[in-house]
């Protein structure tokens, strides 16, 4: 690939989001201080010995963001493994398969779609028991009902196709047509769809933590970070806003790279998908 | 009878089956997955005895189906239930709160709704100059920023900085319609920036593919000026799937609007919903899922009518 190709918007997409995940992987090299450490007095304001100020707790922000960054975008990154896995392989299961299998998956697929699926996480929450796992699991499950739509979507149409028609008579099984001829062709249209995703769960998982529903502290996670500041706000205390400015940048530099590679694999494709 | 009054009464139809379906899928979900009511009221260190006690009281031991017709029976005559940790009459306390929320929900629809198509049709009049490209990168800004980022941005700036408007959105029965207005301004514009940028891009969209027809052509032969014609000739042929949009986004509007009343201590739906889910009151959960549930599909119910209704081949059968 040349490089030269890539556009300016997605060069600072690709460099953002690379610098968000170098903090999360290295968080404890980089953190000067402890996540849970008190080093200082309530949000004081920034200096050089605290970049970014300290939080409600006089606890060092830069730091806090940057344990932050680990923790948001892991468990994003989890939820959307669980919501492609589940998602796609049950929607190009459903277009492989078709009969009462699809019919049964597309129509459940309906109802779950028509709740808003922040209120359904609402209501799912209240009942199970609070963690990580449960988190994950909610988050993931509930967004896979989108993209079991779009790769079902996809599968149906390479599902036609004579390499597809030529497996089938040779006899190859459900499986191998499935992961052999199907996802190699849909992957394109589904690694875009993956930055998307990703985003949103970046976006749900925030929403959650801010209504104090999801990830619990003393953990930092940004959305969390969000809701221990925003008391500041009213005294013109801009703490809560670095979290929240964080959760923003990042969501605009994925997008910017999704829209990059949506808009080569549609060049791809001959204008496919496009407007 | 007229075809487009069975399509709606069949879509009306489908839309009741529906939210008799989604009625089961939350009661489903509050009842069959792993986790007990009883033990989560009481905590981990009840007695055996006070956990039965309880769960007789709440009519636990009643096999799901029962229970599912009860709550399904109750809410048909307007009887929610009772909250678990209150104790209170959640018909009662929904009432208040909901119309709330409408209240606050219209309040960012009539600012939003006329300015996305404005906006909509100035993106279609300057196609690819600089008011359209100004238009595409607020959508990709728009969808990237959570709700409340913009709700903290706006009052740092015009609550604490200016000292224009309150920041903590607290309405009651006593307010003037105008002091209410004041107090929700700032939460229904956190509302708009959040749905205006979706909202006219789409209104964008659905007007250029109407402006590629052959009479829009003809218009422009005859030398009508540009905004005459997008105005006189495409934007009512545009109109059914910009209703569309709108009541999409509408129903989008219903659901941020639980993360937006938190940021404003607003009292409405949303606000109760989230301090319920966090004190496990599953009854007054149930209640509000519901009800959520069904103005959401109410409202693509609604795009659903108005589009089968603006179609003309549907409204004047041969």
């Amino acid at each position: 690939m040349d490089l030269k190709t890539i556009p300016i918007s997605a060069w600072i997409g690709i460099i953002s989001t690379t610098c968000f995940v170098l903090a999360a992987i290295f968080a404890p090299l980089i953190a000067p201080y402890g996540m849970a450490e008190v080093v200082g007095g309530v949000w004081e304001p920034m200096s050089a010995t605290h970049w970014l100020g300290t939080d409600n707790l006089g606890r060092d922000l830069f730091s806090r963001m940057i344990y932050g960054a680990q923790t948001t975008l892991t468990i994003a990154a989890l939820a959307t493994l669980v919501s492609f896995t589940t998602g796609s392989l049950l929607g190009m299961t459903a277009a492989v398969v078709g009969g009462w299998t699809d019919q049964i998956l597309s129509r459940f697929v309906d109802l779950l779609m028509s709740i808003p699926t922040l209120i359904f996480a609402l209501v799912v929450l209240s009942v199970l028991p609070p963690g990580l796992l449960t988190l994950i699991l909610v988050m993931g499950v509930l967004d896979a009902t989108r993209v079991f739509r779009l790769s079902r979507a996809v599968a149906v149409d390479v599902n036609v196709m004579d390499f597809v028609e030529a497996a089938k008579l040779r006899g190859e099984g459900r499986w191998w047509i499935i992961t052999r001829e199907i996802l190699p062709n849909a992957l394109s249209t589904l690694v875009a769809e993956l930055g998307l995703r990703f985003i949103f769960m970046v976006l749900f998982l925030s929403a959650l933590s801010f209504l104090g529903l999801g990830i619990q502290p003393p953990q930092a996670d940004w959305g969390g970070m969000v809701k221990e500041n925003k008391d500041g706000i009213v005294f013109g205390i801009g703490a809560a806003l670095i979290p929240a400015a964080a959760i923003a940048l990042l969501a605009i530099s994925v997008n910017l790279i999704a829209d990059w590679i949506l808009n080569r694999t549609t060049d791809l494709k001959g204008g496919r998908g496009g407007q | 009878m007229n075809p487009a009054l069975k399509l709606i009464a069949q879509r009306l139809a489908l839309g009741a089956l529906l939210l008799l379906a989604v009625s089961a899928l939350i009661f489903a979900g509050t009842q069959i997955l792993p986790g007990d009511v009883a033990q989560s009221i009481l905590g981990q260190s009840a007695t055996p005895e006070s956990l039965a006690n309880l769960r007789e009281e709440l009519g636990l031991n009643e096999p799901a189906l029962t229970r599912y017709f009860d709550w399904l029976g109750g809410i048909l005559v307007g009887d929610l239930g009772t909250a678990l940790t209150s104790g209170a009459d959640i018909s009662e306390a929904v009432g208040k709160r909901l119309s709330a929320t409408l209240f606050l929900a219209s309040v960012a629809a009539v600012i939003s709704i006329p300015l996305a198509i404005l906006l909509g049709l100035v993106a279609v009049r300057y196609k690819d100059r600089w008011p359209d490209k100004l238009i595409s990168a607020s959508t990709l800004a728009s969808i990237s920023l959570p709700e409340f980022f913009i709700g903290y941005l706006l009052i740092v700036f015009f609550a604490v900085n200016l000292g224009w408007f309150p920041s903590l959105a607290r309405i009651n029965d006593g307010m003037s319609f105008f002091a209410k207005l004041e107090a929700v301004f700032l939460p229904a514009l956190t509302l708009t920036l959040v749905v205006l940028a979706h909202m006219m891009r789409m209104t964008r969209a659905a007007i250029l593919n109407v402006m590629q027809s052959a009479y829009i052509e003809t218009a422009e032969l005859k030398g009508l000026g540009s905004f005459k014609i997008i105005a006189r000739h495409a934007f009512p042929n545009a109109i059914a799937p910009i209703i569309n949009v709108v009541m999409l986004n509408m129903a989008y509007l219903v659901v941020g609007v639980v993360v937006v009343e938190v940021i404003f201590n607003y009292p409405g739906m949303g606000q109760y919903l989230v301090d319920h889910v966090s004190k496990r009151d599953v009854p007054v959960v149930q209640a509000c899922g519901l009800i959520f549930a069904a103005i959401y599909i109410g409202l693509n119910l609604v795009a659903d009518v108005v589009s089968i209704l603006t179609n003309p081949r549907l409204r004047h059968p041969k």
